[in-house]
């Protein structure tokens, strides 16, 4: 006898829906021509995505995790503001950096006649600034909850200082660094935006030349399969990298267990400001710049609104969907956790891995072969952004659920109350926070979100990253400025809820 | 299994009617196999009968894993049997072809971890299971009948363990159910704070009249708060009867040794006696002779410091109010415990004489049938 056959019946028809079209992904690909797979192009473009998405991770380990250091084993002043302004550049979309940078920097802009920061290194330095803020709050977590007990321990049991980081500290955090490092992998390998307004030829870009400027989207689509393929080749590293995941602990940071810095102390702060001046302050400077000096036209204002408003319609369909969707996946996943509902809750995840640009061509493939009434049109755009980031709907409501004994609805049910009911007098309000949380980081997400919707949206629909992408691969840095602030105002929303949990003790939770 | 003793309580027309009852009541659980395991089935109920008594406090005692937490979610209809009946005052709601959903059974539930709404105040709790236009009398009622006016607006964890306690009965009782079931409620609370609860909340139980099936590991627990106790071991309801009952005369040795001290001893009945390790001591003149087990409760033995003793003393115990004295027998490896008054004096090492004191004697359970049978399994 199998229990909850019709919720377990739509999280697998949730999950499909999210892997189905990477299937016509592959079956346009297989039309390619195949020789391309091995040509000189293919080879330099996937050379060169490698050779970014290293030096990337590479760079972030060293900003993140030494700033992550720095805040939880120092003795570092005003740790609080510190962290708070680390983190800023999370509000960043890559390709307002990128704009920032080749509009001050670039051949055209070079304002400041400082050149050669595009290609490669433009969009290292970029990228590197978008992404050290995950490995710093990834690592910092799990050096918070690395039991100091276990540091005491080893070294009654003889462990020498250095030992004792060797041996008590870092496999403690070794599964957060391999996880931070992969976050960025994959940050740097679906990164469209800033590579392409740098000019750097990675293989989005490939996939997005070949996309619009040819007859051949077979070619786009053996690309886009590269790209899946480095993706999960990216994973499985991790997986083996990664050890056994140790379950976080209390925080027992006491603070005379701290390192002194003592007269290091300004060069800490400085290498704590440093990125964030950069990654932070310099775009919104620079965009405040060409505001400034180029003003909003009547005209521009009208643009910027409707752009402003098509993107918020699209983000919020997007939230709503993605939360209802997460729903069923989430619930089979708790209920009865075995293989079946693993494998749906994976699959279902698949979006977290899938470059946007990945699931806009399997999309597009898809609904040209058996959906053509949906091509070009909002809904399409939806579907993407859901795809790509129901992961996240389902990470913050999974908990939230799973969090809900089931000892409170039987009780429930014991007094009277019968299934929606208890789920609308218990269930709903319990749960009622996470599932906002998951909404809100889906909306701020997608308000973000560029390749799909360039290659996705009907024609004449702007959104505000559009306008962003449009205006700085264009040169016409005044009309991308406006869009870029909106959108760093919005996405700095995203990050309230992230320091309202770092910032509050659990008993301040019980208590307010 | 097959051959151990009939269970007690099978309803028969002769019985007395209401209450709860549950007849030939069977639930097996085939749990996600860990990995590279064979998958195990658990059979928590194995044909369980049993009568609650209409308006009286019934405990159910068993060891952990014994399937007493089991029969109480059957019978709130939270958990769907295999096979059997349940009838809650005369209304079946469990059948081949009956099922009434846990929402319109009527049933109140305490549960072991309390499960109070943490998104409601005390009101909100205690008033979930009414009906609006009810609950501005009813609630004020419920609190006053616990002790706790005035904890309206209090949270479930501004609360004390023993307030949570009477905030989760009440709620349970408050839209008057036909039988509340309280599944080891207690057993959440500091010690200290245990038996000042328990009794406030078998006085509010019993002031209410409600029928009540409580479910216990503890013992003294079942015996003090039950008008009638229940023993479930493996599955089955091995007993059933007043406290004193099952732990005067109980079934088996098994059910023995499950409720407090029990000396089981092997000997031979000939001619009203049993000769045993500790020398021959009286039974009933009709028991059959043969092999058999003793069952001699340790407050029903007593000790003789003497040289020429049948044992040694391996363990004094001391409670303040009495002392329970460990003696190794001679030429055996068996151990027999006595409970004696706490002024009497034994050192460890020291030779005693067992002999029977001036309580029961002992409870005869015949031996040498077929192979597998509870006497012979415990001693072995």
């Amino acid at each position: 006898m199998s229990r909850f056959p019709a919720l377990r019946t739509a999280a697998a028809l949730v999950a499909l829906a999210m892997v189905v079209p990477l299937i016509y992904l592959f079956i346009r690909a297989f039309q390619a021509d195949g020789s391309l797979l091995w040509s000189a192009r293919m080879l330099q473009m996937t050379w060169d995505t490698l050779r970014l998405a290293v030096t990337v991770t590479l760079g972030s380990l060293l900003i993140g995790g030494g700033s992550a250091w720095l805040l939880e084993r120092t003795d570092v002043p005003l740790r609080r503001t510190l962290g708070v302004a680390a983190a800023l550049p999370l509000a960043v979309p890559s390709y307002v950096g990128a704009l920032a940078v080749v509009s001050a920097f670039g051949p055209q802009g070079s304002a400041f006649g400082i050149p050669g920061l595009i290609g490669f290194w433009g969009a290292a330095v970029v990228l590197v600034l978008s992404t050290y803020p995950y490995v710093l709050l990834i690592t910092r977590a799990a050096l918070a909850s690395a039991e100091l007990t276990l540091e005491s321990a080893a070294r009654t049991l003889g462990s020498g200082r250095w030992a004792v980081l060797g041996r008590a500290q870092l496999p403690q955090v070794r599964a957060a660094v391999s996880a931070a490092s992969l976050l960025s992998a994959l940050y740097v390998l679906s990164d469209f935006g800033a590579v392409s307004i740098l000019r750097y030829g990675t293989l989005t870009r490939g996939i997005f030349l070949q996309y619009r400027s040819s007859f051949d989207r077979s070619a786009a689509a053996l690309i886009a399969v590269v790209l899946v393929g480095l993706t999960l080749a990216f994973i499985a590293l991790e997986r083996l990298a990664r050890g056994p995941v140790t379950p976080a602990r209390s925080a027992n940071t006491a603070a005379d267990r701290r390192v002194r810095l003592g007269r290091m102390t300004p060069f800490a702060m400085a290498a704590l400001l440093v990125p964030t001046a950069l990654g932070a302050g310099v775009p919104t400077i620079v965009a405040l710049g060409w505001l400034n000096r180029d003003g909003l036209q009547g005209r521009g204002t009208d643009v910027l609104g409707t752009a402003a408003a098509t993107s918020f319609g699209l983000s919020m369909a997007a939230a709503v969907v993605a939360v209802v969707l997460c729903l069923p996946v989430a619930l089979a996943a708790i209920r009865r956790p075995d293989w079946f509902s693993r494998t749906v809750e994976t699959a279902a995840q698949s979006g977290y891995a899938l470059p946007g640009l990945v699931v806009a061509l399997s999309l597009v493939f898809m609904t040209t072969r058996a959906l053509p009434f949906a091509y070009q049109t909002l809904g399409l755009v939806v579907a993407a952004y859901v795809i790509r980031f129901l992961p996240e709907a389902l990470a913050s409501a999974r908990p939230s659920l799973a969090a809900v004994d089931p000892k409170l609805t039987d009780a429930s049910r014991t007094l009277g109350a019968a299934r929606w009911s208890t789920a609308r007098r218990v269930t709903f309000p319990l749960v009622r926070g996470g599932l906002v949380a998951g909404g809100a980081l889906v909306f701020l997400t997608a308000m973000k979100e560029l390749p799909a919707t360039l290659i996705l949206r009907p024609a004449g629909v702007d959104t505000l990253a559009v306008r962003v992408w449009t205006g700085a691969s264009e040169g016409f840095y005044a009309q991308a400025a406006p869009a870029a602030l909106v959108l760093l105002a919005v996405s700095a929303l995203a990050l309230i809820p992230a320091w309202k949990v770092s910032g509050s003790s659990p008993k301040a939770a019980v208590d307010g | 299994m097959a051959d151990s003793p009939s269970m007690a309580d099978a309803p028969s027309m002769t019985e007395p009617r209401g209450g709860i009852r549950l007849s030939g009541v069977s639930k097996t659980f085939d749990p996600e196999p860990a990995r590279g395991e064979e998958p195990r089935p658990v059979v928590a109920m194995d044909g369980v009968d049993l009568h609650a008594p209409q308006g009286r406090i019934t405990a159910i005692l068993g060891p952990s894993g014994c399937g007493k937490t089991t029969t109480l979610r059957i019978i709130s209809g939270l958990e769907e049997p295999d096979d059997g009946h349940v009838w809650i005052e005369d209304d079946e709601v469990v059948g081949p072809d009956t099922w009434v959903a846990p929402e319109h059974r009527r049933v109140g539930f305490v549960f072991q971890q309390l499960a109070l709404f943490p998104h409601l105040d005390v009101a909100g709790n205690v008033g979930f299971g009414l009906k609006r236009r009810e609950r501005r009398d009813r609630v004020p009622e419920m609190l006053a009948l616990v002790g706790l006016e005035g904890y309206e607006k209090r949270r479930p964890y501004e609360l004390s363990g023993g307030q949570a306690q009477r905030v989760a009965v009440a709620r349970a009782l408050a839209p008057r159910p036909r039988a509340i079931l309280l599944d080891e409620p207690f057993a959440a609370l500091d010690v200290s704070l245990r038996n000042e609860v328990r009794a406030e909340v078998a006085e509010v139980l019993r002031e209410s009249g409600t029928t009540t099936v409580l479910v216990t590991h503890d013992q003294d627990e079942a015996l003090s708060l039950g008008d009638h106790v229940i023993v479930m071991i493996d599955g089955r309801a091995a007993q059933a009867g007043t406290p004193e009952e099952v732990y005067r005369s109980p079934d088996s040795p098994e059910v023995a040794g499950f409720l407090g001290d029990a000396n089981l001893l092997i000997g031979d009945v000939r001619a009203g006696m049993v000769h045993t390790a500790i020398g021959p001591l009286k039974v009933d003149k009709s028991t059959p002779a043969g092999r058999a087990v003793a069952l001699v409760r340790p407050e029903d033995l007593d000790l003789e410091v003497s040289t020429r003793g049948d044992g040694r003393v391996t363990e004094v115990e001391y409670f303040g109010h009495d002392q329970r004295i460990t003696v190794l027998l001679d030429g055996s490896s068996e151990f027999v415990k006595a409970r004696l008054h706490a002024r009497r004096r034994f050192e460890v090492g020291a030779r005693v004489r067992v002999r029977a004191g001036s309580g029961q004697g002992p409870v005869i359970y015949p031996m040498g049938g077929p192979a597998g049978k509870p006497a012979d399994r415990l001693l072995s």
